[in-house]
């Protein structure tokens, strides 16, 4: 297929706009591929050290794909890591897949699927993780690494196989859900005959901020969801908790993380009867301020004697898990009513660390008798290594695909 | 932004699909094109062609039963009609590239026949030759497949006015083959396919009470497990049939028709086989599911000369998406036939969506790769 000059979505949306604008929006066009992508507050770098959407200041939307593999061959891995990487740095800087949606060969379906077509980058990221299972498919068990473990059942677990696991996963978040719905859909076109989707999460309503200075989001109980993360911004932090260093175990992964992703269903009716008291006790937060017990701030360090023993941020703050930090960026999710007329709405969990026993594993233990337990169940899991970011020429993965591209 | 690609999209369709835009001149009246077969002489009412698609009726003057070809100025076959009698007239389309070429008459069906010469120019000259053999090939299989499935279904509608349940039963999937393999091309007769294949969700109330076809006969045999009053549903089954079968040549069929067409094959696979939609009663998906996608194959098998010249890529991702479907669909034979689909497990239907959806991606651009 011959190459065309790729049409920007930015710029559609310019020649849509101010007539006045229009003849920048032109030159915008022209040159869309070789804009430096920090020149738009609107595009987030796909290329870097890490993988953007794990620092990244969350946005507020979320698509989020678990994929299974359907073939045993990773030199075919590769090769759709490779089509998966040069679509995703064209989607996130605001360019549709391939030759695009339009204007292609009139005959062939088009490359880009066109939802997003005059719509901002919208600081779409996309972030690309590997199962344990991916490894045991393709033979590399022995470059599976150590930190990447299976979750253990956690009491109260009640966990769907149909919304659970997956060898690939594919996290899209931004400020529009059809940017990110757009990009997961294309993502998975490309894949067919490779990969197939296993199941599928749409999110809204970041929960977590992973920006100090903004406000702190509140999740669908209505508390503020995210006061103590891991700020972005903080690189000791990160660098301590979030990004695997070189010396941690498998060399592929250095500059990569570690991700859980749990669907936690929320019994919205009963915790909606359940009175202010009870409900800031069973946080350890007012609802209100998001302050803990005996302060007046939300920011004040919390004093965790002053809480419930079973309260759900002492229980979940690292000084009861030997220090145990995770970056979080959930999302609230509402898939309409679940046949019995409750809300199917909860939280969607993704966090993020350098090791999954040191962190998702040790909280989420330590989480066996919280009261909060009575008014959530966790009903999805999975876990994936985050590899490093790509550099430019490269591709995902390919610290442990290169081999067999 | 929107009208430009559209009106784009119009003026390609008439430059790549060549031979849809020759047989749309409304100046050459397809009706007025003959060729007059008697013992002795092979008539040609026109013998100054414009490059595409034409319909010609045949016509049997004569006292033997006769055949007519077609040839390309290679002198190789481009499509034919044998058997026809006496009296009787057949039209059939052809799609004529430009050059000096031939159409014979065969009184007797024997020996070279009477050959007359004719000219054909214009557009339709760069038309690949062998494209032009695999869109009358593919002629020649959708003739196969539709007489197979009138025969078929000749033999079921037979059981059923008989009574016997068990062996509609087990003719019916069969009778279905032949319309499955072909059902872009067999849909495409807007009055015929609800009379004959019309599910009954998709029926108003109104419509439930006029429900004619092989459905209809379907439910009456698996849900009543009688058909009893079914008599004219049946015969009206065999009529509709008939009636495709005398038209179907009427269809005007491109490369990028025919692509489409395979690519239609698997999207009915994909929304309607998959769900078990399709035979809600019998549960007999899985044969429809086989009949749809070899037909598809034979519609990437006649073109891929062409795709594994024009993209290598695509006929090998295609070689192996249909191979991994066939192997998908070979699990769940039984016999001659496949197993009920309501015993196919989640795990299992879900491996087959997969397998269609890596073939149905790939397919959809097979009709740009020989356009």
């Amino acid at each position: 297929m011959a190459s065309r000059p790729r049409l920007s979505r930015r710029a559609l949306l310019g020649a849509g706009g101010a007539g006045v604008l229009a003849g920048a929006a032109g030159l915008l066009a022209a040159r869309a591929g070789d804009e430096p992508a920090h020149a738009d507050p609107g595009v987030v770098a796909f290329h870097g050290p890490h993988q953007a959407g794990i620092a990244t200041p969350v946005q507020d939307r979320l698509h989020f794909a678990a994929f299974d593999l359907t073939t045993d061959d990773p030199a075919r891995v590769a090769a759709l890591l490779r089509a998966w990487t040069e679509a995703a740095a064209a989607m996130t800087r605001g360019a549709p897949v391939g030759d695009g949606a339009v204007d292609g060969v009139p005959l062939a379906p088009p490359d880009d699927t066109g939802e997003a077509l005059g719509l901002p980058a919208s600081r779409l990221t996309l972030t690309v993780g590997f199962g344990p299972s991916l490894f045991t498919k393709l033979g590399l068990e022995d470059q599976r690494p150590k930190a990447l473990v299976d979750l253990p059942h956690f009491p109260g677990d009640n966990l769907d196989t149909a919304r659970s696991g997956g060898d690939l996963c594919v996290q899209a978040c931004a400020d529009d859900p059809q940017v990110a719905v757009h990009a997961v859909r294309n993502l998975a076109r490309i894949g067919f005959g490779t990969v197939s989707v296993r199941w599928s999460q749409l999110g809204f309503g970041k929960t977590s901020s992973t920006t100090p200075d903004s406000q702190t989001p509140r999740n669908m109980m209505g508390f503020k969801d995210g006061t103590a993360n891991i700020p972005g911004t903080d690189a000791g932090l990160l660098d301590a908790h979030v990004w695997v260093a070189a010396g941690d175990g498998a060399a592929w992964m250095a500059g990569g993380s570690y991700l859980v992703a749990r669907r936690i269903r929320m019994h919205i009716e009963t915790w909606d009867r359940t009175s202010l008291t009870e409900q800031e006790q069973v946080i350890g937060r007012s609802k209100g301020e998001g302050a803990g017990p005996g302060r007046s701030r939300e920011h004040d360090p919390v004093i965790l004697a002053k809480m419930a023993p079973d309260a759900h941020v002492r229980l979940a703050h690292p000084d009861s898990n030997a220090g145990a930090r995770l970056l979080r960026r959930g999302y609230s999710f509402t898939d309409g009513t679940d046949g019995l007329g409750r809300l199917d709405a909860g939280l969607f969990f993704l966090a993020y660390q350098r090791d999954v026993s040191e962190g998702f594993v040790k909280v989420q233990s330590n989480l066996r008798t919280d009261r909060l337990n009575e008014y959530i169940q966790h009903v999805g899991s999975g876990v994936y290594a985050i590899p490093p970011g790509v550099r430019e020429g490269g591709f995902w993965g390919d610290t442990l695909f290169a081999k067999f591209a | 932004m929107r009208s430009l690609p559209l009106l784009a999209l119009t003026g390609a369709v008439c430059v790549s699909a060549l031979t849809a835009c020759g047989g749309s001149d409304p100046a050459a009246d397809p009706a007025a094109l003959t060729v007059v077969s008697t013992d002795t002489a092979c008539e040609v009412s026109q013998k100054d062609l414009a490059a595409g698609s034409h319909t010609f009726t045949l016509v049997n003057k004569g006292s033997k039963v006769t055949e007519v070809y077609f040839y390309a100025p290679d002198g190789k076959t481009l499509s034919e009609k044998e058997n026809i009698g006496p009296g009787t007239s057949y039209d059939i389309t052809v799609t004529l590239p430009a050059g000096d070429q031939q159409i014979g008459c065969k009184p007797g069906m024997v020996g070279d026949g009477i050959r007359q010469d004719v000219k054909v120019s214009g557009a339709a000259a760069a038309l690949d030759p062998r494209l032009v053999k695999a869109v009358a090939d593919y002629r020649l299989f959708i003739d196969a497949q539709v007489a197979d499935t009138v025969t078929k279904s000749e033999a079921f509608v037979a059981a059923v006015k008989s009574g016997d349940v068990a062996k509609a039963k087990e003719l019916y999937a069969g009778s279905r083959f032949g319309w499955e393999s072909v059902e872009p091309v067999a849909e495409s007769f807007g009055d015929l396919d609800p009379k004959i294949d019309a599910r009954e969700a998709d029926l108003t109330d109104e419509e439930k009470a006029a429900w004619t076809g092989w459905h209809r006969l379907e439910k009456a045999l698996w849900t009543d497990g009688s058909v009893k009053g079914q008599e004219e549903t049946a015969e009206q089954l065999i009529t509709d049939l008939k009636d495709l079968q005398s038209r179907v040549h009427t269809v005007d069929i491109t490369p990028a028709s025919m692509a489409n067409g395979a690519k239609e094959l698997l999207d009915e696979v994909a929304t309607g086989k998959i769900t078990g939609e399709e035979e809600a009663f019998s549960h007999t998906d899985l044969v429809d599911f086989k009949a749809n996608v070899d037909g598809a194959f034979k519609v990437y098998e006649l073109l891929s000369p062409v795709v594994k010249e024009k993209d290598a890529a695509l006929a090998g991702t295609l070689d192996t998406a249909f191979a991994d479907v066939f192997t998908a669909l070979k699990k769940h034979e039984k016999g001659d036939s496949y197993v009920s689909y309501d015993t196919v497990g989640a795990a299992d239907r879900k491996t087959l969506t997969d397998v269609v959806n890596a073939l149905g991606e790939p397919l959809s651009k097979l009709a740009a790769a020989v356009a």
